[in-house]
């Protein structure tokens, strides 16, 4: 239950240069600020787009934050393709509920 | 003086993150569409321009989401994003507090409105702005409905915000312009961005320039997931905008599907009113 945490921290890595400049320098150090799962924490650590967005992470959210973290545009849809195929449907949060329940299924 | 006009546009990222990669045949007649309404808001000699957004978690977060929000700081900043990946540099953006004020006062009188001192504008915001004001030199009073989840607040209040917001421009002596700016039907932020629901865009729309209020609010959160995406939930951001015109006609400009930019392009314009005409005479 500590999807609201992990959109949490990046909603605050998205509008903060500060969080975003510790976090580029000691992301466990940040990471460790939040009641993250072990799944959650592994994903941020790996930049799993794909693997953030089946854990429910509302997409205006990590949208941004695939930009922040250099994945492009096609990059960043690919990612949540994938992560379709390779984890099921969308976990948690408000994507769960798109396309009656396939989180934005192809 | 009072509303001097009211317009409603599409503000994906993509109009600016992505313009080169849309087909010209379409983005052309679509930017045209917004130099119209651009030329339009210019013709109404505003003092300042209200926009009534759907913010996407760049201020207001789940710890404490107003349902709606009205800006009167001194000054904003946007873009929130990577100003590269937008393709808007970032800049401080004029506000008008003692306006903001006002008319927060006013609308206060109808709706609960949460206030902000210190607002990031996003893309629903600046996209907007950069077609509307290139210079970014017009004075802004943003203001926010919650679209981006649930628990989200009625259609019909929508409406009312938007009568709130009319009653308010009425009641000070500047002119104020409304632009009200979110997605029809798309799903964006997910694999399916780029997916659209022409048909039921069109029919939102001809509801939208009838100013039916019956028909503007009737749809359920869950016909409009199902039909129109989460993406549709940003339609109270348009029916806001009606609410401050009720009575009056609406006028499509241009309405297309440009998947690149994850949602229809779509520009509109309604009459202001003949009792605010007779204001400014």
């Amino acid at each position: 239950m500590s999807l609201y945490a992990l959109q949490k921290l990046i909603y605050e890595l998205n509008r903060d240069p500060a969080v975003q400049d510790a976090y580029t320098r000691d992301h466990e150090a940040v990471l460790t600020r939040y009641r993250l799962t072990d799944e959650e924490a592994e994903a941020l650590r790996r930049d799993d787009i794909g693997k953030l967005y089946i854990l429910g992470v509302n997409g205006q959210i990590l949208m941004h934050f695939a930009a922040w973290r250099g994945l492009s545009w096609d990059e960043y849809i690919q990612a949540m393709k994938e992560a379709l195929v390779e984890h099921g449907q969308v976990r948690g949060g408000l994507y769960a509920a798109v396309d009656g329940g396939r989180g934005g299924a192809l | 003086m009072s509303l001097v006009f009211a317009g409603i546009m599409s503000h994906g990222p993509g109009m600016t993150a992505r313009a080169d990669r849309a087909d010209p045949a379409v983005r052309e007649p679509f930017f045209a569409a917004l130099k119209e309404l651009r030329l339009a808001l210019e013709a109404s000699r505003p003092d300042a321009i209200m926009v009534i957004a759907a913010e996407h978690f760049a201020n207001f977060f789940m710890n404490n989401m107003p349902a709606y929000c009205i800006g009167m700081a001194e000054e904003y900043e946007g873009p929130i994003e990577d100003p590269e990946w937008l393709r808007i540099e970032r800049r401080t953006i004029p506000g008008t507090p003692d306006l903001s004020r006002r008319i927060i006062d006013e609308v206060m009188e109808r709706v609960d409105v949460a206030y902000a001192e210190e607002w990031k504008f996003d893309h629903g915001i600046m996209v907007p702005l950069s077609f509307l004001t290139p210079g970014f030199d017009l004075p802004v009073i943003p203001a926010n409905i919650n679209c981006q989840g649930p628990p989200l607040t009625p259609l019909s209040r929508a409406y009312e915000f938007g009568r709130a917001i009319r009653s308010a421009c009425d009641a000070v002596p500047e002119r104020v312009a409304l632009i009200g700016t979110g997605g029809i039907s798309h799903w964006p932020a997910t694999p399916n961005s780029g997916k659209i629901n022409e048909s039921w865009d069109r029919e939102f729309l001809d509801r939208w320039t009838r100013n039916d209020r019956e028909a503007l609010t009737c749809y359920s959160d869950e016909e409009t997931l199902r039909d129109a995406g989460q993406g549709g939930f940003e339609i109270r951001t348009l029916i806001a905008v009606a609410g401050a015109c009720e009575g009056e006609r609406g006028e499509i400009l241009f309405c297309e599907p440009i998947p690149i930019f994850a949602t229809s392009g779509f520009a509109g314009l309604m009459q202001v009113g003949a009792g605010s005409l007779a204001k400014a005479a």
